[in-house]
């Protein structure tokens, strides 16, 4: 099993210096990706989800953010100690990156056919017609309609779900080993979010592609993910598959989420359940379960300490003082 | 694009006549004229000058008659220089003036992107302080402190370079040097602080960090993905830049004795020589209107998202 990981985490912590505090957006995060997986990783805003994986790709923006410890193993290597050659050999080549708006994402100034070629080239060593081919290539594959006229066009001349599917076409066309993908349909129209994720699945299982899903919206994980990372403040407060988590979460943030997805089996005339309070500010955060304040389970001792993470089976963790030795 | 072209070019024509007849009236509304000089004379003598420049028409006629010599490229004889006239006063001096003020700008431009791309990369280190220092003393020194400190320096002290002068003198090209950098100091501190501001701002956007993500070099990312969109803004503030920097010039002129168009420029207005003021009116409203004509065409080439139909 361990064999065909691929990327580990581990103890992965990203801070950032801010007049306020140091913000530790992310404060030790573990987590495995296996070939071909798909992983979720779901919280709020601010959970630290998108910094996780900017960390990984070692794209935090540099000052105010730092990455303060841990290592992200990729194929047996420590990302975080690479040269800056060496990440660059694995951006966009061997881990590729699609993020939350495709308005924003693609260079305005620059056809499309400039934007894919440039990564194709520069990783397949291909020269630009054979790199201009696979880029249509790739666009045929995303779903884009006469890519061979569509290539030469600006990106002001596509609507955000083509833009996402140019982004999509242009992560995928190195057939990196991991495609990270960061709330890729929250900026778009519902209707075209779930023909954008059926897109990832798609290609991720034709290519192997592990994917990563940062998301906030529980319901884009349930349909796609095989394995499931919870975040609150910074930390992994549960991580196990997608059916463990959904029939059996067992922290009380984990289980509030499940809880205020609106049902359409059971009809119901009750008020959609949602967790009180506010999620914490992350800067100078005491050492206490950050959830206590919000939990309806709250014991003396979340006030003063975090919870060690229990291991409740193969990849199954909760870190709350409900559970393992704090019981 | 043509037809964008075609179509400015002729909103030209309304902009142009609505300028010159405002102007007309406007200076003729100020007190004084071009013959109320210090000793009175006698009014025959003042009635038989007033009656050779056709003053003594009523207003209406001398616009009509001023509109139609302007109509042929005549903008009449200056009422104070009785032997030059208004075409040959800006025939001579405005070539002067558009050759200082294009190559401070240009100056400006080339050394303001370069002190502002050094800055934006060395974001809050000594060469941004340094270089941002600068810019402020650039915006914050008038030419006429700037322009006597450098004469004082290096003309006098050192006398590497002369204090004053145009090309035509003995000491040629030299001459140029010091109203070039008084001249340009506001406009590269301007740009410089322009551009290093434009970059930061570009080098955070989203299509810079997917360019980074694509595993570009950092120096292939500024290049190919950052320089365009950063350098828009400027290319916006050349227009006005451009006409600012040669109106603009009337204290460096003064200050280097530069046969520019400035110096006219000032003199006439306080000559009331209401022939060369409408002539120098007339010159700077095409340069203005021309300038930001060029920086449209420019943007449409720039900017893919600008299309002109």
């Amino acid at each position: 099993m361990t064999d065909d990981v691929i990327l580990q985490v581990k103890d992965l912590k990203a801070y950032f210096k801010l007049d306020e505090g140091l913000l530790k957006a992310v404060d030790g995060v573990s987590f495995d990706l296996r070939k071909g997986e798909t992983l979720g990783i779901v919280g709020e805003s601010g959970s630290g989800k998108s910094v996780t994986n900017l960390a990984i790709m070692r794209l935090i923006p540099s000052p105010p953010g730092h990455i303060a410890g841990g290592e992200v193993v990729f194929m047996g290597d420590d990302i975080l100690k690479m040269s800056d050659d060496g990440i660059r050999k694995i951006r966009g080549n061997k881990i590729s990156m699609i993020f939350q708006d495709p308005m924003t994402c693609l260079n305005p100034f620059l056809k499309i056919s400039t934007q894919m070629i440039e990564t194709i080239v520069l990783h397949q060593g291909l020269d630009k017609k054979a790199a201009k081919e696979k880029a249509v290539d790739m666009l045929k594959l995303a779903g884009i309609p006469a890519p061979e006229k569509r290539i030469d066009q600006y990106p002001h001349q596509f609507s955000g779900g083509m833009r996402q599917r140019v982004m999509i076409a242009m992560a995928l066309s190195c057939e990196p080993e991991i495609l990270i993908a960061d709330e890729p349909t929250t900026a778009l129209d519902v209707t075209i979010q779930a023909q954008i994720l059926e897109l990832i699945n798609e290609l991720s299982e034709r290519l192997g592609t592990a994917v990563i899903l940062i998301t906030h919206s529980l319901g884009v994980v349930a349909g796609m993910c095989d394995s499931i990372c919870v975040m609150y403040a910074g930390r992994i407060v549960e991580r196990g598959t997608a059916d463990e988590i959904f029939s059996d979460p067992r922290h009380p943030y984990t289980q509030g989420l499940i809880k205020s997805v609106p049902r359409l089996d059971k009809v119901s005339t009750q008020r959609l359940y949602s967790i009180p309070g506010q999620p914490p500010n992350v800067i100078n955060l005491p050492d206490c379960c950050p959830f206590f304040p919000r939990c309806e389970r709250a014991m003396d001792v979340c006030k003063t300490k975090y919870p060690k993470v229990a291991e409740l089976g193969d990849k199954r963790t909760v870190a709350c003082w409900l559970y393992g030795e704090g019981k | 694009m043509s037809r964008f072209i075609v179509r400015r070019f002729l909103s030209v024509i309304p902009t142009l006549f609505i300028i010159v007849t405002l102007s007309f009236f406007l200076i003729r509304l100020a007190p004084g004229g071009p013959f109320s000089g210090e000793k009175k004379l006698p009014p025959e003598i003042m009635a038989n000058i007033m009656r050779k420049y056709h003053m003594d028409e009523p207003l209406v006629k001398q616009y009509f008659r001023y509109m139609g010599d302007v109509l042929q490229f005549d903008l009449g004889p200056s009422y104070r220089y009785k032997d030059q006239t208004v075409n040959d006063l800006i025939g001579n001096a405005f070539p002067v003036s558009v050759m200082l003020g294009t190559m401070a700008l240009g100056t400006a431009l080339l050394l303001g992107t370069i002190v502002g791309i050094t800055s934006a990369l060395k974001q809050n280190k000594w060469q941004d302080y340094a270089a941002m220092s600068v810019a402020v003393l650039g915006i914050s020194v008038p030419a006429f402190v700037v322009g006597p400190i450098l004469m004082l320096i290096f003309a006098l002290k050192l006398k590497w370079l002369p204090t004053s002068g145009w090309l035509s003198s003995r000491a040629g090209a030299l001459t140029l040097i010091m109203p070039i950098i008084t001249l340009m100091m506001p406009y590269f501190a301007y740009i410089a602080r322009m551009s290093r501001g434009s970059l930061i701002e570009v080098m955070r956007s989203d299509y810079v960090r997917t360019a980074r993500a694509k595993g570009l070099k950092e120096s292939v990312v500024i290049r190919k993905h950052v320089l365009k969109g950063a350098m828009l803004p400027i290319v916006t503030y050349l227009g006005p830049a451009f006409s600012g920097i040669i109106t603009g010039s009337v204290v460096v002129e003064q200050i280097f004795v530069i046969p520019g168009i400035g110096r006219i420029f000032v003199q006439s207005a306080l000559n009331r020589d209401y022939t060369v003021i409408m002539g120098d009116v007339i010159v700077y409203s095409i340069i203005l209107i021309a300038a930001n004509f060029v920086v449209d065409i420019l943007y449409g080439l720039l900017d893919p998202r600008i299309s002109y139909k």
